[in-house]
């Protein structure tokens, strides 16, 4: 093959490529009865009724205290749900783990368990978790917590074998027991990345703790509900705003930290 | 008696063989080298010694004591008598030279002790002889991911020696390190064999360094020792048994 049929081939497999998801686009837009042209000319008028209808009014703004309170609850809750769930997930992953496991059917189990908290979706923790405890704080609370412990049980199972696997056995191999390993080896070496693993999932729990509140009737997420639903769309609209800046505080104090333990 | 005795040692990974009836002996202060191609078993033999992997079958008899029998508590114990050093120095890295270093003495210790890192001031003290013998003794309080790859595998060393051992097994000591680190490295070793009377029974890729160092080699092919012997006797004919291939042909120095 010359250099040139090589490369007239490659331009011509892309363009291929490229052709086949135009089509198929087309092809889905065609079933659902999306009006691709029509969506784009809506932006304009989704901006001006956004600007109409979201900017925050004097009333909006006179509710800011109670919407910071709701704020901070829903925080506290993340946070919460968290830290407990990683101090959970720890003693899950290191029997699940392959470098520190007990026996192997326990570890099969650990990681099962695992991940049957982690592939159930918040909101489906959210929902079936109502149904026993009904809207309470709590009942938000947990899905938190269930969601992120099936998350972190995996993540910390991995960090586990990465970060201390070696050390591990130059630490069975001078003789030393069990728990003298986990507190010597792998505490010391997968420390910092099991913290910053917890510190993503409280970025993630403040933004699905939204969700879940709608769902639960709780914090920031059911006063967002409310306004929306009574068409108080500027009370709403100052709600997003706080979070979209909560979000931003924490993901900057979370990456600080960061960087001061890895 | 011997200080390690082998016998019949038979290791398989599900239908493959890794060691096929292995016997050999170690006498107490001997430098002994393992040489043999990737996949020969070198790395399988030395962790079947001290049991980080459990043979399928012979007997491994160390300072009296049959390894292959030991559980729990006694397991430990008689790790706690044999050293070993890795290919990757295997340190906890987030942790400072010194620390690493006391890790040696776990085996040792009481849980308890061993969870809240108590070491007595005996133990400390010894960690600083052996470091300042390894030419450490500016990096004590050093975290060990700052260390270069040399420095490493002598606080690797000075965790092994820090346990007391009779024996020290060393898997693939210098091949993760250039040439330099690595004459640094199998001098230390010699070192510790001819001083402190340590015995040494090390892994080795490099046939040209076991027949400088050791007074014994180990030849394995496909799980099988195939060469017992001083580095004297390691003509053409046994290197091509090892090796499957002319001596020619390999890369010696």
């Amino acid at each position: 093959m010359t250099p040139d049929k090589y490369f007239r081939r490659q331009k011509f497999v892309l363009t291929a490529v490229l052709v086949g998801m135009v089509l198929i686009t087309l092809f889905a837009g065609d079933i659902t009865r999306f009006d691709t042209a029509d969506a784009f000319t809506a932006v304009p008028r989704v901006v001006r009724w956004s600007f109409r209808n979201f900017i925050p009014d004097e009333q909006a703004v006179s509710r800011l205290p109670r919407i910071l309170s709701r704020l901070l609850d829903t925080i506290y809750m993340s946070v919460m749900a968290s830290m407990i769930a990683a101090i959970l997930a720890f003693p899950m992953a290191l029997l699940g783990s392959r470098t520190t496991r007990v026996a192997g059917w326990l570890a099969g189990a650990a990681r099962g368990f695992a991940s049957v908290f982690r592939n159930i979706p918040i909101a489906a923790w959210a929902l079936i978790l109502i149904l026993a405890f009904g809207t309470s704080d709590f009942t938000g609370f947990l899905a938190l917590f269930f969601a992120t412990f099936g998350f972190l049980s995996r993540a910390f199972m991995e960090t586990i074998d990465e970060a201390s696997a070696s050390s591990v056995e130059a630490l069975r191999a001078a003789g030393a027991s069990y728990t003298q390993t986990v507190s010597q080896a792998v505490i010391p070496g997968s420390m910092p990345q099991m913290l910053s693993w917890m510190l993503y999932m409280i970025e993630t729990n403040i933004r699905s703790a939204t969700l879940v509140g709608i769902l639960t009737g709780t914090g920031i997420g059911f006063q967002f509900d409310i306004y929306m639903k009574s068409l108080q769309y500027r009370s709403a609209a100052m709600i997003a705003i706080c979070l979209i800046v909560t979000v931003l505080v924490i993901e900057t104090i979370s990456n600080a930290l960061r960087r001061v333990i890895l | 008696m011997s200080l390690l005795e082998v016998r019949n040692l038979t290791k398989d990974y599900g239908e493959v063989r890794a060691l096929t009836d292995v016997s050999f002996s170690v006498d107490a202060g001997e430098f002994v080298s393992v040489i043999g191609p990737s996949g020969s078993g070198k790395t399988t033999l030395i962790r079947c010694i001290n049991r980080l992997i459990d043979a399928t079958s012979g007997t491994v008899n160390y300072d009296d004591e049959d390894m292959l029998k030991l559980g729990g508590r006694d397991l430990r114990h008689a790790r706690a008598k044999l050293g070993m050093i890795f290919q990757h120095y295997n340190l906890v890295y987030r942790l400072s030279v010194i620390e690493n270093v006391l890790h040696g003495r776990l085996g040792y210790k009481s849980d308890i002790q061993g969870i809240l890192g108590l070491y007595s001031e005996e133990e400390k003290e010894k960690a600083l002889e052996t470091l300042d013998l390894l030419g450490l003794s500016e990096m004590v309080y050093r975290r060990c991911d700052q260390l270069s790859g040399g420095q490493k595998q002598r606080v690797g060393i000075a965790r092994a020696l820090i346990q007391d051992p009779k024996l020290i097994l060393c898997d693939e000591p210098i091949s993760s390190l250039d040439p330099s680190s690595s004459k640094i490295i199998m001098d230390y070793l010699k070192k510790i064999q001819t001083e402190l009377g340590i015995t040494i029974f090390v892994n080795l890729h490099q046939v040209d360094v076991a027949k400088r160092y050791s007074e014994r080699i180990l030849g394995f092919n496909s799980g099988r020792l195939v060469y017992d012997g001083p580095p004297d006797g390691l003509d053409r004919v046994q290197i091509e048994e090892i090796y499957g291939t002319e001596a020619g042909e390999l890369i010696i120095e």
